[in-house]
C-alpha cells in the first residue's frame, strides 16, 4: 500500500500537478534520498517508453492510411527498371520463340539433308551422327545419293552407275546399292551400245553386285586387262580409277587414305579420289593396274572422304556365285598387261571393259 | 540506366515546420513525395513493394522522431536523408536475409546515417518488448495503461469506463496492472 501511494506521488509530481509548497518538499526528499530519486527516474524513462511507444503505434497506422491511398501497383510499374526490349521480348515470349526457332532448325536441317547439301560446314558431333545415319544407311543399302535419279529425259533409266568387266564372257562388277532396286538393268559400252544383263549375285554387306550380259548381241570382249588382287593395299598407294559419273567417261585418282572405310568397316578403303554421283560400282586400280576395289560412296560430310569396298569381297562373291549356281568359278584373268604402261595408255585399254550402267525401276 | 522519378516536392522547411506543429497534411505530403524513390530502390534490390513500405515507413518515423527530438539540422536534403536511410535499413534487412550481393543498385546521393539506423534499431527493440509486454497483460489492464499513460485520460473517464465504483480502486488498479506490466517489460530479455 505504501508502495502505491509513493507511486502516486510520484506520478503527481512529474505530471507536475503538485503545489508549490509540496513540490519543494517532494524535491528535498528525493535529494536526501537517493533510492526515492531512482524510483523517480525509473518511472519516468518508464512512462517515457510506453508514451513513445504509443505515438509509435498511432503514427505507424496514420502512414499505413496514408500508405493505403497510393496506387502502389502504378508506382512498381513505374520503378521497376524496363530491361532493353529485346529482353523483355525474350522473357515474354521465349517459349514461342524457342518452338519457332526448333522448327525453324528441324526445316533447315531437313532440306538441307534432303537435297543432300549438307556440308562439311556443320560441327564435328553433327558429323559424327550424320556419318552414323549414313553408316546404317550402308546397311540398308540406301544409296540414294550416289546414284542419282537420271535428269535426261530422253532416257528413262532411273539410277545410274558404273560396273566393270570381271571375264571376257560378260560377268560384271557393280554395287549392290546401284541395282538393288533394278526392275532390268542394262549395261553400255565406251562405244555407246547397250547391253540387257541380269544379276546373277547380291551382297548387300559388302555392297557388291555382279551382272551377267545376257544379250545376245553381245559378243565376247577381249582378254581383260587387268588383275584382281588378293591381298590388301597399302596405306598412300597411288590409286585411280574411271567410271561414268555423267554420259562421258570420267578418271579420277588419288591414295588409299585409310585401309578401313568408316566405323572401321574393314570392307571398305577410304580413298582420296574426287568421286561424283554415278561412280558407284566403278573399278579402283592401283598403278600397276590391278583392280583393287570397287568405287561406293562419296560422304556428303567428309571432304575427300570417299570409300571403295576391297577387291577381296568381290573374289569371295565370285566364289559364293560359283557356291550357288552350282557352276564352275569363272576363270580370272591372271595376265596384267596394263603394268608398265603410262596413265593414259593404261585408260585407253581399260575404257572397253568398263560400263556405264542403266537401272530401271518401276517408280 | 539511373532514371529519377519525377515528383512535385514540398520544401523541406514546409515538412519540418509541419510536423513540429504536428500538421497531419505534412506527413503525407512527405510521404507521398519520396516513397516512389524508395520504392525504386527497394525493387530494383531484390525487393517486393511490401518490403519499400516496411523499409520507407521505418525511415519517415526515424525523421519524424529526429524532427519531433528538435535536433533535425538541414544539413543534408530531407529526400537524400530518407533515401540514405531506407538505403542502410534495406543493407541490413538484405544481409539478415543473406540476399545481399555485395552490390546494391543507387539511384540517388546519400548520406551516412549509421547512427541514425543504430539508434532506431535501439527503439525497435524496445518497443517490440512493450508490445510484447502489453500483449501479455492482458485486458482490462492494457486499456487501462494505454487509456492512462499512452491517451492521457483522466482516472475519472478510466472509472466511468471500467465501471469502478470509486476512483481509489481504480488506482489500485492501474497501479497492479502498471506493476505487472514493468515486471513482463523488465523479464523480457
Amino acid at each position: 500500500m505504501r508502495d502505491e501511494l509513493l507511486l502516486e506521488t510520484i506520478e503527481r509530481y512529474l505530471a507536475g500537478s503538485m503545489n508549490a509548497d509540496e513540490r519543494r518538499a517532494f524535491e528535498q526528499l528525493r535529494m536526501e534520498n537517493a533510492e526515492l530519486d531512482q524510483r523517480v527516474i525509473e518511472h519516468q524513462q518508464f512512462v517515457d517508453i510506453l508514451k513513445h511507444y504509443g505515438e509509435r503505434v498511432e503514427l505507424e497506422s496514420r502512414l499505413n492510411a496514408i500508405h493505403s491511398e497510393i496506387d502502389v501497383h502504378t508506382l512498381v510499374e513505374e520503378a521497376t527498371e524496363r530491361p532493353a526490349w529485346i529482353v523483355q521480348l525474350w522473357r515474354n515470349h521465349h517459349s514461342k520463340i524457342s518452338v519457332a526457332a526448333s522448327i525453324a532448325i528441324f526445316a533447315i536441317l531437313g532440306t538441307l539433308f534432303v537435297t543432300g547439301s549438307l556440308s562439311t560446314k556443320s560441327g564435328y558431333e553433327e558429323m559424327v551422327r550424320e556419318v552414323g545415319k549414313l553408316r546404317s544407311d550402308l546397311s540398308k543399302g540406301k544409296y540414294a545419293k550416289v546414284t542419282t535419279p537420271v535428269r535426261t529425259p530422253v532416257t528413262s533409266d532411273r539410277y545410274r552407275g558404273t560396273g566393270f568387266a570381271i571375264t571376257s564372257g560378260g560377268l560384271i562388277a557393280t554395287n549392290y546399292h546401284v541395282i538393288y532396286r533394278a526392275d532390268s538393268v542394262y549395261v553400255q559400252n565406251y562405244a555407246g551400245r547397250a547391253f540387257k544383263a541380269k544379276v546373277v549375285f547380291t551382297d548387300a554387306n559388302s555392297d557388291v553386285a555382279i551382272l551377267k550380259i545376257t544379250d545376245t548381241a553381245f559378243r565376247e570382249l577381249g582378254a581383260i586387262p587387268y588383275t584382281f588382287k588378293k591381298s590388301e593395299s597399302d596405306l598412300a598407294e597411288n590409286v585411280f580409277t574411271y567410271g561414268y559419273p555423267q554420259d562421258s567417261p570420267v578418271y579420277g585418282d588419288g591414295r588409299i587414305t585409310s585401309q578401313n572405310g568408316f566405323d572401321n568397316d574393314s570392307v571398305d578403303y577410304q580413298i582420296s579420289v574426287p568421286l561424283n554421283p554415278g561412280n558407284s560400282g566403278g573399278p579402283l586400280l592401283d598403278s600397276r593396274g590391278n583392280i583393287i576395289g570397287i568405287v561406293k560412296a562419296k560422304q556428303a560430310q567428309m571432304e575427300g572422304a570417299h570409300f571403295a569396298s576391297k577387291s577381296s569381297y568381290l573374289l569371295a562373291a565370285l566364289d559364293s556365285l560359283a557356291a550357288d549356281s552350282n557352276s564352275k568359278k569363272p576363270a580370272l584373268n591372271s595376265k596384267n598387261t596394263l603394268s608398265g604402261l603410262s596413265r593414259p595408255l593404261q585408260i585407253k585399254k581399260l575404257q572397253n571393259y568398263v560400263f556405264l550402267v542403266k537401272v530401271y525401276a518401276k517408280n | 540506366m539511373n532514371k529519377q522519378i519525377k515528383t512535385s516536392a514540398p520544401t523541406d522547411s514546409e515538412i519540418v515546420f509541419g510536423i513540429l506543429n504536428n500538421s497531419e497534411s505534412a506527413i503525407k505530403r512527405l510521404y507521398v513525395a519520396y516513397f516512389p524513390m524508395v520504392l525504386q530502390l527497394i525493387v530494383n534490390n531484390n525487393g517486393t513493394a511490401d518490403d519499400a513500405k516496411d523499409i520507407y515507413q521505418e525511415a519517415i518515423i526515424v525523421l519524424y522522431n529526429k524532427i519531433k527530438k528538435g535536433d533535425f539540422e538541414l544539413n543534408s536534403k530531407l529526400k537524400t536523408f530518407l533515401y540514405s536511410v531506407c538505403r542502410r535499413l534495406w543493407l541490413k534487412r538484405l544481409s539478415q536475409m543473406s540476399r545481399y550481393g555485395g552490390d546494391l543498385k543507387d539511384f540517388q546521393e546519400f548520406v551516412p546515417v549509421e547512427e541514425e539506423v543504430e539508434d532506431q534499431h535501439e527503439r525497435n527493440l524496445q518497443f517490440g518488448k512493450m508490445q510484447s509486454a502489453l500483449g501479455l497483460l492482458g485486458e482490462p489492464c492494457k486499456t487501462i495503461i494505454e487509456d492512462f499513460y499512452i491517451n492521457n485520460k483522466s482516472m475519472q473517464d478510466i472509472c466511468e469506463r471500467f465501471g469502478y465504483t470509486n476512483a481509489d480502486n481504480a488506482k489500485t488498479q492501474k497501479y497492479k496492472c502498471l506493476q505487472r506490466l514493468k515486471k513482463l517489460f523488465f523479464q523480457q530479455k
